[in-house]
């Protein structure tokens, strides 16, 4: 059954792949579609049996590498955690294949976005199911790929493609971490199997490493190193820059990987390696702080974006903060139960933006929206729901993961955790009021298309973003420049192939959170997970939360309902008040709207002084100075020596007898010296 | 048969082969048509005999095998030939790789076609000369000789600039060659044999060891090539027609490498860990420095060419890091890398026919009109870069590994390659292949013919079933890596007994 789960999204790949030209775009579809149902399936009946029942298996599928100690297999691990996420993946994938069978419909390329979607799912099984590092770094860099396609996909597009270079590299950054914490936790434990390193753990607690001069505490580094690439992946706080850029990839591609699951694998990699940072606090502090500030930062972003896309986009980001916080205070149980409610009402979102995007004729500037509620009714109610389980309304999923989280960090009762926690509430009070503006900029007030209806335009407002010194949300009246006509627009509703998929997730948006709550963090914990992640001794935390000051619990909720009520006040009842409040602070709005100005920051000082460096180092040191000093140089001696010898053999005949009796001289002076002595 | 054996039939078929096709006569269309016939059936019978040593070589054997001996100059240099572990996947490399040499020459040489081929058929038992010979007399003759074909090959068939590039190409080599002739005989001197069996268990004395490593440094360091005597390989790279650069990084880079693991490492230890230092600053600086420099390559080829030295970097770092991720690594990725950038510089080859330009910004959007070539050149370009389940991952990843063994300065400033290869590698094919077709010169640019994708299609296979099961050629390398390992240590605890000693 293993077998099938994992290797089904690879046949897919195959047929699409190799014979999507022969076969045709509906074939294709429709196999790639059905093998993923079948896994999906599969993984649900894998689940149950795993966490609640029997529990972990290991299946041998072959040997990868054995070099020295180094022993490396394809295998398969089978514990409640990667169960859980064999259900989330392809749960997801699947919805999301059938859902862009809809989506897709119009675009002649579709096997190969069949291909790459199910090549895509199954480089994050094996990273799930992985029962070592390196097996792991090879779904990591498998996604990686399929993610640098997916982004790319529209290739005519310059700027997909920009994204999709920037998504990989930003993310290889991360993998040097990862690459050199693997190789630390090789020469501390000689292997690099999950079996081969849990059990021993405990003996390295107090073990040193000399690494790049400096003696670390040898399971810091390693957490650390490792964490870079969860950073990378999960895209965190310094390397978050890609994900947003990433929306240029089409929407079902923006739900299932940069919402739902491949972002979420950095979440994942800390929860399998609890037993490694369980014993590394320091490293969890990094991850709790990181996790605060990105829950922050990118909240913060979220509240003055204008492309839809990017709005649910910053979201994730800030949401993938809160998990990490979650796993730094040792709570992984709650990170891991926040991964799978998210994974939810995320993926809903983003098909839901992709179900407007689809009926506004690929506009996704929410500028040009507004009203569409009774245009696409279905699609609202599901946004709705989206919504609410996203900031966490009583009784849906976010209510249970996220004030999980967020009681956590209190409960940490650390600085980090402290910070963590203030991060967290402030965040959650901002992520209600942007999925709340979103929500009334989209689906409420005027019919903002209709006053340039022809405004159709392909991909998103990039540049528009970057200009908008004065424009705020509500000004409906930036783009004049796009005016080739595409007849009157009136948003329809999407077929019920893109539909029927965010049924399905609302459901699971509602009630993933009630259904699996004391499975994941309540009391059946010890009996669902069976060890999958570990908790040292001292560890209480999830005794803890329950024993919190009355107010902390309802905290967040109150946070919810502030936020909901100033958007309510911004978006539907004083209309003029975010222009004003834009206007009033335009350094503060240009600074969350230019995202902090990270991407001009790098570009400044990574992007444009390597290109300077290469170039020096090719026409300074290449050319210049090894070849200058090097064999040119050479042959340019040689040749003026040359042209010294013909010069001297002038032909005259007193020339070389004066040269004769200058060399006798010499002669003779040299051995009366010589003789002197 | 007079006692000669599979290892000579190597060296001498494609010689046969030659002289067949310098006995064609005349040069129009019919004669030149068989002579592309006969190198290729030539290629492919090499092959295949090679694949018939394979079938009789045991990998669980550390000793030379296959070993054929013959008088020669003297009772102490003889003509002797024999492969271990660490040579045999060469040698498989370079008769598996000929016949897609001849495949890319098919139509682009046009002129002095039975010359071409001839030249390419000797240079063929020069490099499997070079990894058979089992003295190292031999050994020198073989490493030189392929020299003169290749030298050939740039100055005639090249681009423009091909007279300075096969010059620079020579000179350098040369020089490197000279020390290592002065070194050889030295050894004579001390050892009384060029047998290379025997030298592996002669013990030099420190002192020499070190002027020896340094003389065969030399040489060595021109081949692979190590910063800062790099600057040949772009020019040569450049200049040199597809099949000839598909020789260059796919074999003749090889040779540096080959004679670290045959020579320096095994038969100077002291000296190898004395010098190791400096191999790992060259290597990580080559990493860097090249990367950075194939960043802002205007030109398709110098770019891969750059790329090459980065690659060969990882390689000298594997080496001298002295433990079996290592120096299996870097085994491994000679191999992975010979496979890859060859089918890199065919991939070029391949626009290079149509478009007789290797300028980058010539191209783009080539994908809207040549989608197989597309994916052929994205799945090289990501070995290149060195994703999991491709073969160049396994080297980078475990010579990577040996080095944080050894020193975790060296592995991390290597890895940081890991970013920029994506960088570099990954803006060429989005200049090349990805974007908009909007040039006028590429609106009629066909896709990949079925010639074209008989070659691929192997070299595809190979590099993916190497990413996902490198175990027939790391196992190869695991027997003599043993060895090697040992001898090392006993090699350094004598070391330490003595410098114990004078205390």
């Amino acid at each position: 059954m293993y077998y099938a789960i994992v290797f089904l999204p690879l046949v897919g790949f195959l047929i699409a792949g190799l014979f999507g030209r022969f076969i045709g775009s509906r074939p294709s579809e429709l196999v790639t579609t059905v093998l993923l149902l079948i896994a999906a399936a599969l993984s649900w009946v894998a689940f149950i049996q795993v966490g609640f029942g029997s529990g972990a298996t290991r299946v041998q599928v072959a040997q990868w590498m054995s070099v020295g100690s180094l022993n490396v297999d394809w295998a398969l691990r089978i514990d409640t955690l990667t169960a859980m996420m064999l259900v989330v993946v392809n749960t997801v994938s699947a919805l999301v294949h059938l859902y862009s069978i809809g989506y897709m419909h119009e675009d002649p390329h579709r096997p190969r976005f069949f291909a790459y979607l199910s090549l895509f799912t199954f480089a994050m099984l094996m990273l799930v199911t992985a029962d070592n590092l390196v097996q792991m770094f090879f779904g990591w860099e498998g996604v990686g790929l399929a993610s640098y396609l997916l982004i790319g996909f529209w290739y005519q597009k310059e700027s997909a493609n920009a994204a999709a270079m920037k998504a990989f590299i930003v993310n290889r950054v991360g993998d040097f971490g990862f690459l050199l914490g693997i190789f630390t936790l090789f020469v501390l434990f000689g292997g690099v199997t999950f079996d081969q390193i849990f059990p021993r753990v405990a003996e390295f607690e107090a073990a040193k490493f000399h690494f790049l001069g400096i003696e670390w505490h040898a399971l810091t580094i390693a957490c650390l190193l490792l964490f870079m690439g969860a950073m990378g992946k999960s895209a965190q706080f310094l390397l978050h820059t890609w994900l947003p850029d990433a929306m240029e990839g089409p929407t079902p591609v923006s739900a299932l990987i940069h919402a739902a699951t491949m972002v979420t694998a950095g979440v994942f990699m800390v929860a399998r390696l609890s037993p490694v940072f369980e014993y590394a606090p320091a490293a969890l502090t990094v991850v709790t702080v990181i996790g605060g500030i990105t829950a922050f930062f990118a909240a913060t972003v979220g509240l003055v974006q204008n492309d839809i896309k990017r709005v649910i986009a910053y979201s994730t980001c800030s949401q993938l903060g809160y998990m990490f916080v979650a796993l730094g205070v040792g709570a992984y149980s709650a990170g891991v139960f926040h991964l799978f409610t998210h994974a939810f009402f995320k993926a809903l979102l983003f098909l839901g933006a992709g179900s407007v995007i689809h009926a506004m004729h690929h506009e996704q500037d929410m500028r040009n929206m507004g009203a569409l509620r009774k245009y696409i009714p279905f699609t609202t109610a599901m946004m709705a729901i989206g919504t609410l389980a996203l900031t966490g309304f009583p009784f849906t999923a976010g209510y249970y993961s996220k004030d999980a989280i967020i009681e956590a960090a209190f409960a940490a009762r650390s600085s980090a955790g402290n910070f963590a926690f203030l991060a967290t509430v402030i965040a959650a009070f901002m992520t209600s009021f942007y999925s709340w503006r979103l929500f009334f900029m989209t689906f409420e007030g005027s019919a903002r298309w209709e006053a340039h209806a022809s405004g159709h335009v392909d991909g998103s407002h990039e540049g528009a973003e970057h200009d908008a010194a004065g424009h705020d949300a509500t000004h409906a009246h930036a783009h004049d420049d796009h005016g080739h006509g595409h007849g009157p627009l009136i948003p329809h509703e999407s077929p019920l192939v893109m539909l029927l998929p965010l049924l399905v997730l609302a459901i699971g948006a509602v009630i993933a959170g009630f259904v699996f709550q004391s499975a994941f963090i309540g009391h059946d914990y010890e009996h669902f997970w069976k060890g999958a992640l570990f908790t040292g001794p001292q560890n209480k935390i999830l005794e803890e939360m329950h024993h919190l000051p009355g107010w902390v619990p309802l905290l967040p909720t109150i946070m919810m309902i502030l936020g909901f009520l100033l958007s309510v006040y911004m978006y539907i009842v004083d209309k003029k008040k975010p222009a004003q409040l834009a206007a009033d602070h335009p350094i503060l709005y240009r600074f969350l709207l230019n995202k902090w100005y990270f991407d001009e920051i790098y570009d400044a000082i990574f992007v444009r002084p390597t290109f300077w460096l290469g170039r020096l180092l090719w026409r300074g040191g290449d050319q210049r100075i090894i070849d200058g000093l090097g064999p040119d140089g050479i042959s340019a001696r040689v040749l003026d020596v040359t042209r010294g010898v013909v010069r001297v053999q002038s032909g005259y005949l007193y020339h070389y007898a004066f040269a004769m009796l200058i060399g006798v001289a010499a002669l003779v002076t040299y051995y009366l010296f010589k003789g002197a002595h | 048969m007079f006692g000669f054996g599979i290892l000579s039939g190597l060296l001498v078929l494609p010689l046969v082969g030659a002289a067949f096709v310098l006995t064609l006569r005349g040069d129009d269309e019919a004669a030149r048509s068989n002579a592309r016939w006969a190198a290729l059936a030539t290629t492919i019978v090499t092959f295949l005999l090679s694949l018939a040593a394979w079938g009789r070589f045991d990998t669980g054997s550390a000793s030379f095998q296959l070993v054929e001996s013959h008088a020669w100059l003297a009772e102490t240099i003889r003509f002797k030939l024999g492969v271990d572990g660490f040579s045999m996947p060469f040698i498989l490399l370079t008769t598996f790789l000929m016949p897609f040499c001849i495949l890319a020459s098919w139509e682009s040489i046009t002129h002095r076609v039975k010359e071409y081929f001839v030249a390419f058929l000797v240079l063929e038992t020069t490099m499997i000369g070079v990894f058979e010979a089992l003295d190292l007399v031999l050994f020198y003759l073989f490493f030189e000789a392929g020299l003169i074909p290749m030298f050939l090959i740039i100055g005639i068939w090249g681009g423009k600039r091909r007279i300075y590039a096969s010059f620079k190409f020579f000179l350098y080599t040369l020089l490197g060659s000279v020390l290592m002739l002065l070194a050889i005989m030295a050894m004579y001197w001390a050892a009384g044999t060029t047998d290379i069996p025997t030298l592996l268990t002669f013990k030099f004395a420190s002192n020499l060891q070190t002027w020896l490593w340094l003389a065969f440094f030399a040489s060595f360091a021109v081949k692979m090539p190590m910063w800062p005597v790099h600057t040949w390989l772009p020019d040569a790279h450049v200049e040199a027609p597809t099949a000839g650069s598909v020789i260059l990084a796919g074999i003749l880079l090889k040779m540096g490498g080959y004679g670290f693991i045959r020579v320096s490492l095994p038969m100077f230890p002291d000296a190898s860990v004395y010098f190791a230092p400096m191999v790992f600053a060259l290597s990580v600086v080559a990493i860097i420095y090249t990367s950075l420099v194939a960043l802002v390559q205007e030109d398709m080829k110098k770019l891969i060419a750059y790329s090459s030295v980065a690659h060969m970097g990882f390689v000298t770092m594997g080496l001298f890091s002295m433990n079996p991720q290592g120096i299996q690594g870097a085994m491994f990725q000679m191999v992975s890398h010979g496979l890859v950038s060859g089918a890199l510089f065919l991939c070029v080859g391949v626009v290079y026919d149509r478009m007789h330009t290797r300028e980058i910004k010539a191209y783009g959007g080539l994908v809207n009109r040549m989608p197989l070539y597309a994916v052929a050149f994205m799945i090289f370009t990501m070995a290149n870069v060195g994703l999991p389940g491709t073969s160049g991952f396994i080297g980078e990843f475990l010579s990577l590994m040996g080095a944080f063994r050894a020193n975790t300065w060296v592995s991390f400033f290597a890895a940081t390659g890991v970013i920029l290869s994506a960088a570099y590698a990954l803006l060429l094919y989005r200049r090349v292949v990805f974007g908009v077709l909007d040039k006028p010169s590429l609106q009629d640019i066909t896709d990949l013919n079925r010639r074209e994708m008989i070659t691929f299609a192997p070299l595809i296979l190979l590099v993916i079933y190497y990413g996902v099961q490198p175990g027939p050629i790391l196992d190869a390398f695991a027997a003599p890596t043993d060895l090697l390992m040992k001898s090392y240590e006993a090699a350094l605890a004598t070391v330490k007994t003595a410098s114990l000693a004078a205390y």
